[in-house]
């Protein structure tokens, strides 16, 4: 048995732990969204509006953290099928009443504020998940594994079909990494794996046009050096020519000069790397899997089964986050609209990351609060 | 809660999980690797090569061209220069609607559908938000108003530039030529580095002839650009290097004098400074506009210039080519003096037709009745035609042939201009190679008085002119007279180029022929006396031609109206002033003027007379 290793001194850790907060989780979020900013100054050509608008989302991203984390992982599992039963509802009535924007339909406006369902639901599904397995004895038996597997892939290609790939991997992958926590037995998991080579084809043949170009232009960029491929023949340059030291913060031509495309949102880390160089990577990667770790260890230590298994998918989650989009700017995976947490300016993730964390802080200080 | 669950083993459980949990950070911080070692992989190891691509991709090198010499006058009167003018260009990318933009422009600005097709073409091919010409040249009404309505066409905009102008406009059509938009011949032959940016280029006249000095060095700057290609900063720049101020020797004074003098016929005037060579004023009749031909000159206006009758666009004083006739009949004396075939004083009996020995052909005088008994002078000044075919036929047609290359007929004066040609010296030896026939004696007569197969061009005779002025002393026409320093304050005046002079055994040879030219213009029974000489309040020396139109190869076509007029001899003078200390030789042409005397000699009066008396020396 893991055991509470609490801060025990100081005024600051005692209001930090009033506040249901976790200092280290806190410390390299906070460390990762002021570097973000300091990106994002630069990524946006010194535009203080921007910065401004990002200020007042993290504001409200961090609000939402504050109130997350003073919820007891109890009370949310119970809210679990609701939760995921509503977000499905809101997936069919974006299908049917959302709006378009960029080819896509993944807004739901509520009159007050859009809304995208899809968002949602990388918390949603891995809750609901998380409360399918809680109760039952774990590792589970393969009708219960395809069951999960089917509450993870009705959201999934709800998504995909908006058409937006980036975050259905990223529902798919919270609710699949359950389902591999909750300790599936290798064969399934061998199973699971020759069906998804199987199914490879048969996913190439749902794609859209731009996502199967997308594939393409990864196996070769210079294919289509203007069209598909130009976002990331550019953003390859901004890295490799960044070098070891980097060309300096506010010197990054390829940036500064509007060579690279989406160099505010799902292209900043191309623009942190053109400027920091390699150092800056290393020092950026390393408190990314601080943060991951400390998910984990949150993970680890989580007093209950759904909590545990909550807290390790929403760690994986952010996980993902990093690594897709890091992959795919650096021309490692495909392009898929996926942006570096806490650096990419945009809101509706920033909320998302943000309550992650708040439950994962929630999960983390609640125990003593729980009845075992 | 987890209670409701019997057979849930919670230890088994989460050493299970704990297991999974390592797996999976063992299976992210592998990842993590495998990022970290694909930015090393682009940062260092391949760091060199994607540096290159990144100052390539900012770094667009952007020509400056050189801004066009301009050309003056020697009194500095600006004859070329370069304006600013106005083009409207559309950035496609800026443009909502393409059609329905061009639509509204046509009905603002009066858009040719030739425009709208050119403007297309060049769509193709453009860079990304490059902008690209509509409507060139846009006049101040045109200016105006787009202006008002600029707001309704966004994309659309107006781009300042500079363009030729030739403020003289018709009056030095011919001899400065013009630019106009470099064409694919054109790209072929020149350096197209040294052209970069540049659209025009010299066509014809001192334009074409001094294209390399008036063009100047083309310039580079190395700028920083956005992907949108729009211009940030400039890095490095090397600037141009303009194009050679010209000072032409022509003076606009008397090339407006001189047009004006021919004003109606079809001609041409070449007036020159026999002592170094320099051209004065050249003139062809009738004339154009070069303005027209600097923004592309509309296709119908061009088809009417080129198929007017009158011909326009054909610069008689470089390449017409015409009988010379009676105007170099000194020449042909000063060859019978030379081989000592006449003498000054010895007199002949000129009747009105001359027969070769053996022969019944009569080869006729231009005065019906002939001139009676004649010697050199008077051969001269009354123009005999009898006492040269006499003479001709003792001298010969090679050592006529000869003598007369001595002064340059039948080759190029090498005038610093486009389109001049050589005129046709004849000779034994070319009428074997050009008609595979021999030489008829009665081809040597015709050839004396300057018809059959000879032709010259009015520059030519001005050359012939000066060379008899100067005694002898040949020099190279040419038009510049320097050109201005890099400072553009200093000239650097063109040295004269002097060529083998027209040497003679005996120094009285020249008087005896250049006296009769005097008389030709002051004595009563000279052919210009009435016309031209007789009020002179100088010494002209002079000779008066008229030659027959019939019978030789001018390309024209037939044309019932005009036959009569298309028939008529052309009138020739040519001559020099002040006749004892020559500083003008002219000749001129009229195109089926009629007599030479009455029609050609009058027009190169005027010419002398503003030079002598109202131009300071």
């Amino acid at each position: 048995m893991l055991n509470g290793t609490a801060e025990e001194h100081g005024l600051g850790r005692a209001i930090v732990r009033a506040l249901h907060l976790d200092l280290l989780l806190l410390g390299g979020v906070a460390l990762l969204l002021a570097m973000g900013f300091v990106v994002l100054y630069s990524a946006s050509g010194e535009d203080l509006d921007t910065l401004y608008r990002q200020g007042v989302r993290v504001g409200i991203a961090f609000t939402v953290l504050m109130v997350m984390a003073q919820i007891p992982a109890n009370h949310l599992r119970q809210w679990s099928p609701w939760v995921y039963a509503g977000g499905v509802l809101l997936l069919l009535a974006v299908m049917f009443f959302g709006e378009v924007g960029k080819g896509a339909q993944r807004w739901l406006d509520l009159g007050v504020v859009r809304f995208q369902p899809s968002e949602f639901m990388k918390i949603a599904v891995p809750m609901m998940v998380a409360w399918y397995f809680a109760d039952r004895p774990l590792p589970p038996r393969f009708l219960e594994v395809a069951a999960a597997a089917l509450l993870v892939m009705v959201p999934a290609v709800l998504i995909a079909k908006q058409p937006d790939l980036g975050t259905a991997l990223l529902v798919a992958g919270s609710g699949l990494v359950i389902i591999f926590l909750a300790g599936v037995r290798w064969r399934i998991l061998m199973g699971l794996g020759a069906l998804a080579l199987v199914a490879a084809p048969l996913l190439w043949h749902f794609m859209q046009d731009y996502q199967r170009r997308r594939v393409l232009t990864l196996l070769n960029p210079e294919s289509d050096p203007l069209g598909a491929g130009y976002h990331i023949i550019q953003s390859k340059i901004a890295i490799g020519s960044g070098g070891f030291y980097g060309k300096g913060w506010l010197n990054g031509t390829q940036s500064q000069l509007e060579f690279l495309p989406e160099r505010s949102t799902d292209f900043i880390f191309a623009v942190y790397a053109e400027e920091f160089g390699l150092m800056g990577i290393l020092l950026l990667l390393s408190l990314y899997l601080l943060v991951i770790l400390r998910g984990l260890t949150i993970a680890l230590r989580a007093q209950d089964t759904y909590s545990r298994l909550l807290a390790g998918s929403l760690s994986f989650t952010f996980f993902v986050y990093v690594f897709v989009n890091t992959g795919m700017v650096s021309g490692l995976l495909p392009v898929v609209g996926v942006p570096l947490p806490l650096f990419s300016y945009g809101g509706t993730s920033m909320v998302t990351l943000m309550a992650a964390f708040g439950i994962l802080m929630s999960i983390n200080s609640h125990r003593r609060l729980l009845a075992r | 809660m987890s209670s409701r669950q019997p057979i849930k083993n919670h230890h088994q459980e989460q050493r299970l999980f704990l297991a999974r949990i390592i797996t999976l950070g063992v299976i992210i911080v592998l990842l993590f690797g495998l990022v970290g070692v694909r930015l090393t992989q682009l940062q260092v190891i391949n760091h060199s090569h994607f540096s290159t691509l990144s100052q390539n991709n900012r770094v667009r090198l952007e020509a400056l061209p050189p801004p066009r010499g301009l050309i003056y006058d020697r009194n500095g009167v600006v004859l070329a220069e370069n304006r600013p003018t106005y083009q409207l260009e559309v950035t496609l990318e800026q443009v909502d609607n393409l059609q329905d933009t061009l639509d509204r422009l046509s009905a603002l600005l009066d858009l040719e559908p030739a425009e709208i097709d050119r403007f297309r073409r060049s769509l193709r091919g453009k860079r990304p938000f490059q902008a690209v010409p509509l409507k060139l040249n846009l006049t101040d009404e045109e200016l105006a108003n787009f202006a008002v309505n600029r707001h309704l066409f966004p994309g659309v905009d107006v781009q300042a530039g500079v363009a030729r102008h030739y403020p003289h406009g018709e009056a030095l059509a011919h001899v400065i030529g013009y630019v106009g938009r470099i064409d694919e011949r054109e790209l072929a032959r020149i350096d197209t580095r040294r052209y970069a940016g540049t659209t025009h280029i010299g066509k014809l006249g001192v334009e074409r002839y001094y294209e390399d000095h008036l063009h100047g060095h083309v310039g580079f700057q190395k700028v920083e650009v956005n992907a949108q290609g729009r211009t940030l900063r400039v890095l490095e720049r090397e600037p141009p290097v303009p194009g050679r101020d010209l000072v032409l020797s022509l003076d606009v004074r008397l090339q407006a004098v001189a047009q004006e003098a021919l004003d109606g016929m079809a001609g041409a005037i070449v007036a020159m400074d026999p002592r170094n060579g320099e051209v004065l004023a050249m003139v062809s009749m009738p004339t154009f506009d070069p303005n027209l031909f600097v923004h592309g000159i509309p296709a119908r206006t061009f088809q009417e210039l080129r198929n007017n009758r009158r011909q326009p666009l054909f610069n008689r004083a470089l390449s017409g080519q015409y009988p010379p006739g009676s105007t170099l009949k000194m020449l042909v004396g000063l060859a019978g003096l030379e081989h000592g075939v006449i003498r000054a004083d010895r007199m002949m009996f000129a009747a009105g037709y001359y027969t070769l020995p053996n022969d019944t052909r009569r080869y006729r005088d231009w005065r019906r009745h002939g001139h009676g008994w004649v010697d050199l002078d008077k051969a001269i000044t009354q123009s005999s035609d009898v006492y040269f075919y006499d003479m001709s036929f003792r001298l010969g047609i090679d050592r006529m042939s000869e003598f007369l290359g001595r002064f340059g007929v039948g080759e190029a004066t090498g005038i610093d201009s486009t389109g001049e040609r050589r005129g046709l010296l004849p000779s034994r030896e070319w009428k074997r190679a050009a008609q595979g026939m021999p030489w008829f004696p009665g081809e040597t007569l015709i050839t004396s008085i300057g018809q059959g197969y000879m032709l010259a061009t009015p520059m030519q005779l001005a050359s012939i002119s000066s060379t008899l002025a100067m005694r002898g002393q040949r020099v190279r026409p040419h038009l510049l007279r320097g050109m201005l320093g890099e400072d553009g304050e200093e000239l650097h005046v063109a040295e004269p180029e002097f060529l083998a002079p027209v040497q003679v055994s005996r120094a009285e040879f020249w008087d005896q022929v250049l006296t009769p030219m005097e008389h030709v213009m002051h004595r009563p029974n000279g052919t210009a006396y009435h016309s031209a000489g007789r009020d002179a309040p100088y010494r002209i020396a002079g000779k008066t031609g008229t030659s027959q139109v019939f019978g030789l190869g001018q390309d024209e076509e037939y044309d019932e109206a005009s036959v009569a007029k298309h028939l008529r001899d052309h009138a020739l003078f040519i001559g020099f002033a002040p006749a004892d200390d020559p500083r003008i030789a002219v000749a001129v042409l009229v195109e089926n003027g009629g007599s030479g005397g009455r029609v050609a000699a009058p027009v190169a009066r005027k010419v002398m007379d503003y030079f002598i008396l109202e131009m300071t020396p």
